[in-house]
């Protein structure tokens, strides 16, 4: 039989802000496992986030997104943001079904934030890695119903003083990518591109460079995808993860890399 | 079977809150102090590892004074009232207010059934916004007795003489500088003993940072600011 002293030593699962909604607001998880087979009907129609991506450079990651989410051959929104600040030193690129997805990067994001003061310290990049690997596994009964949740993680790895980038499968299965990798409906296409473009250690504006390269690539290929909207002033999102933490690339810098990218490829 | 004792409810009551304050004022004090650019809290702490200042959140600031594991328990409560409030509703929503009635409560509660009451004073400060909005100040006590306090508050051993102190000499729109050598004089108005930047623990609300507001300050920078003519 435990002592009740003994509590406060497997206590330490309530540093994590899930143990504590699990406890005290379960309402506000992702419902239990009540799956029974496929639907017959499909999924139901949500719009997803598409191309998402990390590429590794001399001074951390680089990591940028589109800014359209579909729903079927629909556009369901032209200005979504998929590149979620999740702490102070990482990002998660949001890929799969919009809603699950961006309620996943909020509940990671306070996950971090719950350890930190809770602690005193932060999460080593790989704890935070597993958790999100953790929490992807918890969605899978909503991802074999179709809504599957599948985000990059890259972030500033403080002790090895180097960038480093995830991806997930559906089970929640962590895979690290050692120089880049990008997700979604256009994701292959933005990794042929960057296959060709990519080199080691590059410097910030080469790699910004060749990570909206990749998004114009996917754009190109993919229906999902959208690409720089000259008319209305939408680019994609893009950010940088270094040593002194994250910051935005301005919207004035991005559209100078597109305007070069296409000007270099004659269509502008 | 014998019959207990019995004990009046107003001797019951005395002994806790003797036994409550007994402990406090054994403990070092905290004093808070409003200055341009928010709330400062400096605590006379020299573990730089065991906190009585901590985050709860955006704009919410925690102190607690006595007994460490008793006030830790509340800290960490504080995290996760907040936390779960601003994961459910927004961040915005997350309000000292709400907090400082949680702790009232449940000190009042443990103080009215437990056998032995909590021995802590805590704060919960929170900073107003740069438009203007007023910056709060609660003070709970071991009972759960609440007060709102303006410009400053000490609690503490010997807080009353702190107190005192801080009355006298507060003047409103100090800076950092002189709110931190206001803040250190008052922790020394009852000992004889100078205290340099290793016997302190400070940190600030700042209302002019983004988000998360709280930010410790190390001992390199208190060192500056503690040098005279800053």
């Amino acid at each position: 039989m435990e002592a009740r002293w003994q509590a406060a030593f497997f206590d330490y699962a309530t540093s994590s802000f899930s143990e504590v909604l699990r406890r005290s607001a379960p309402h506000l998880l992702p419902p239990p496992s009540t799956w029974t087979g496929q639907d017959p009907q499909g999924p139901p129609p949500v719009p997803h986030g598409t191309t998402v991506l990390a590429v590794r450079y001399r001074d951390g990651v680089v990591m940028a997104g589109d800014r359209q989410a579909s729903e079927g051959y629909q556009v369901a929104h032209r200005r979504i943001e998929k590149i979620f600040k999740a702490d102070d030193l990482s990002a998660v690129g949001i890929a799969g079904a919009a809603g699950p997805a961006m309620e996943m990067a909020r509940l990671f994001q306070t996950e971090l934030e719950h350890y930190e003061k809770v602690e005193g310290e932060n999460l080593s990049l790989e704890g935070k890695a597993n958790r999100l690997g953790q929490m992807i596994r918890v969605n899978l009964p909503m991802a074999m119903q179709g809504l599957v949740v599948v985000p990059v993680f890259a972030g500033f790895d403080e002790k090895a003083g180097v960038g480093r980038l995830f991806k997930y499968d559906v089970t929640g299965g962590r895979y690290e990518e050692t120089d880049y990798f990008a997700q979604g409906s256009g994701g292959k296409d933005a990794r042929d591109s960057l296959k060709k473009r990519f080199k080691r250690d590059l410097g910030k504006d080469e790699a910004v460079r060749v990570t909206v390269e990749a998004l114009l690539d996917a754009a190109d290929e993919d229906l999902g995808t959208g690409g720089p909207d000259l008319m209305r002033g939408i680019f994609p999102t893009v950010k940088t993860i270094t040593r002194s933490g994250i910051s935005d690339l301005p919207d004035d810098d991005v559209r100078r890399h597109c305007e070069a990218i296409l000007n270099d490829r004659g269509r502008l | 079977m014998p019959l207990p004792y019995y004990v009046s409810p107003e001797q019951m009551m005395k002994d806790k809150a003797e036994y409550a304050r007994k402990g406090i004022s054994r403990g070092k004090a905290i004093v808070t102090i409003e200055y341009r650019d928010g709330i400062l809290l400096v605590a006379e702490n020299p573990s730089t590892l065991l906190h009585k200042i901590s985050e709860i959140y955006d704009r919410i600031a925690f102190a607690g004074v006595g007994k460490y594991n008793e006030f830790e328990n509340l800290r960490v409560a504080g995290v996760r009232h907040a936390d779960v409030k601003g994961y459910s509703y927004s961040r915005g929503d997350v309000s000292a207010k709400a907090l400082a009635n949680a702790y009232s409560q449940g000190l009042g509660n443990i103080f009215t059934q437990d056998i032995k009451p909590f021995e802590v004073e805590v704060l919960v400060v929170e900073v107003g916004d740069p438009n203007g909005s007023k910056n709060e100040i609660y003070h709970i006590l071991y009972d759960g007795t609440i007060e709102d306090e303006k410009n400053f508050a000490a609690m503490g051993g010997q807080a009353d003489e702190i107190r005192r102190y801080l009355k006298e000499n507060f003047q409103e729109g100090l800076d950092l500088a002189g709110a931190l050598q206001l803040g250190v004089r008052a922790l020394m108005v009852t000992q004889n003993k100078t205290l340099t930047e290793r016997d302190l623990e400070v940190a600030v609300l700042d209302r002019n940072k983004e988000r998360r507001r709280f930010r410790r300050i190390p001992s390199e920078v208190l060192h500056q600011l503690l040098e005279p003519g800053t």
